[in-house]
């Protein structure tokens, strides 16, 4: 019975394409790439119905494209101006005048001090060699060191001291409409009833109590409006997919 | 030395980062835009490449095991090999030596990337929003005043942006519509809370970013030898 239901389905599905092909065969698009988009998006769609072997198709294609891409942009945009151009204009330099301290210029079109960064980043290949492995710690810990140490600086500027004067209230926060001031004090009072909320390193009794319930009052509030949010950029997403099968590929919607 | 070695070159490299934010000599500067802007990131195309190097290996036992879904995995080695080649002999304009146009049709990378990647993540986020509103039908129920208020401020936010929301809330007074609710929730308590939260994500993060910094978090090491 539910294959029958399911052979049925398909083919109103089957039916319902064709009339949408018959009754827009003239506005339907030629252009290929558009046919391919076309497969991809009823191909990820296809998952709502159930896994499918098309959706995982689909799937395993974002995986090469998008790795592939990623090689080709690093190819053009790193590896060739970083590495070949300054290595092949080095040798040539060095072929015709002779060794000299410009060709250690990291600043210098031609050098040679582009084999460092080189050879350390091949350490990260030491890992197939049981007995050298623990030398991939080594650019592990030039990458993490050295963004560790820049983050630390950028959190305070980037974030924490923005976050704290936004919630400063001053009497320039009543200057103009006196509701914004209104908003202001209750923004300040959410963040520090929010911060009670997370705060366990004492009990939450008394004070405390009110203020982190408080709190949870705004917690659960944010979550509901960030997830009311979230749902609709992605049903707006969803807009713009089915807007390009109907627009797009069927010309039906201009 | 297999701990102390990168330790000491995490430590050095951890000082030298935290000095870039308050050395503004020249030759500092300049210093810290080439260890950025080329050092670290000739260093990371080995991360890549270490990456890539996994995946095929993954696929490839994959398919000499015939796991789950191995056929599967010729599509990704196919699809991989593919990009890759007509992205480093194409160019990443169509301006290398392969040929990327035939007649009025081209397919080099960028052209690959708008129009198989775009529709491919574009509708795999679209996805999210069928299966956010099933789960939302499901868990959302008015329990206590606090799912009570999680679900109006969702309803109200969503409300708020769709013109329905106008032609229910059309009539009130100004201040009271959808929309306006619907941008003080955003403005008012949703800042608050996200505010606050952040504020706690990001001292944590500078803790433990502190304790990798001093030697004391060793978790990046790994374990053994």
């Amino acid at each position: 019975m539910r294959g029958n239901v399911r052979y049925l389905a398909w083919a109103g599905v089957v039916v319902a394409l064709g009339i949408l092909f018959y009754s827009t065969r003239s506005t339907i698009s030629h252009d290929p790439w558009t046919w391919v988009g076309v497969f991809l998006t009823v191909a990820v769609f296809s998952f709502l119905y159930r896994e499918n072997r098309i959706y995982r198709f689909a799937e395993h294609l974002v995986v090469g494209v998008a790795n592939g891409y990623s090689i080709s942009f690093t190819v053009h945009r790193v590896i060739v101006p970083y590495v070949i151009k300054p290595l092949s204009a080095g040798f040539k330099a060095l072929a015709a005048d002779g060794p000299s301290l410009k060709l250690l210029d990291p600043n210098s079109s031609a050098n040679f001090i582009i084999l460092v960064p080189l050879a350390i980043g091949l350490l990260y290949f030491a890992r197939f060699i049981p007995k050298y492995a623990w030398l991939v710690r080594i650019p592990m810990a030039i990458f993490m060191g050295y963004y560790t140490g820049q983050t630390v600086p950028a959190a305070f500027t980037g974030v924490v001291f923005p976050q704290l004067k936004a919630t400063l209230v001053t009497q320039a926060s009543f200057g103009g409409d006196p509701w914004l001031g209104v908003w202001k004090v209750l923004v300040l009072v959410g963040v520090l009833t929010t911060l009670t909320y997370f705060f366990f390193s004492r009990e939450h009794k008394g004070v405390l109590k009110w203020s982190a319930k408080t709190g949870i009052i705004y917690v659960m509030v944010g979550f509901g409006a960030s997830f009311g949010f979230t749902v609709m950029a992605r049903i707006s997403l969803a807009i713009g997919r089915f807007y390009f099968l109907f627009r797009d590929w069927l010309g039906i919607l201009h | 030395m297999r701990v102390k070695l990168p330790l000491g070159l995490m430590i050095f490299f951890g000082i030298l980062g935290f000095t870039d934010s308050f050395v503004p000599h020249p030759w500092a500067q300049n210093f810290h835009g080439v260890l950025r802007n080329k050092v670290l990131i000739v260093i990371s195309v080995f991360a890549l490449a270490l990456g890539i190097g996994n995946l095929i290996s993954h696929h490839v036992t994959r398919i000499k095991r015939k796991g789950p879904n191995w056929i599967h995995s010729y599509t990704t080695l196919i699809s991989l090999g593919i990009a890759t080649l007509i992205g480093i002999m194409g160019g990443v304009t169509g301006n290398g030596w392969l040929p990327t146009r035939v007649g009025g049709f081209k397919y080099d990378i960028q052209t690959i990337y708008f129009k198989v990647l775009v529709p491919l993540q574009s509708t795999m986020f679209a996805l999210l929003a069928f299966f956010m509103a099933s789960a939302a039908y499901r868990s959302f129920r008015a329990r206590n005043l606090l799912a009570g208020l999680l679900l109006g401020s969702a309803f109200v936010v969503m409300l708020g942006q769709v013109p329905i929301g106008e032609l229910l809330t059309g009539f009130l007074p100004p201040g009271f519509h959808a929309a306006d609710i619907s941008t003080w929730i955003m403005q008012v308590p949703n800042t608050a809370s996200k505010r606050a939260i952040e504020l706690g994500l990001t001292l944590g993060v500078l803790g433990t970013m502190l304790k990798i910094l001093t030697g004391i978090e060793r978790s990046w090491l790994g374990g053994g030898r």
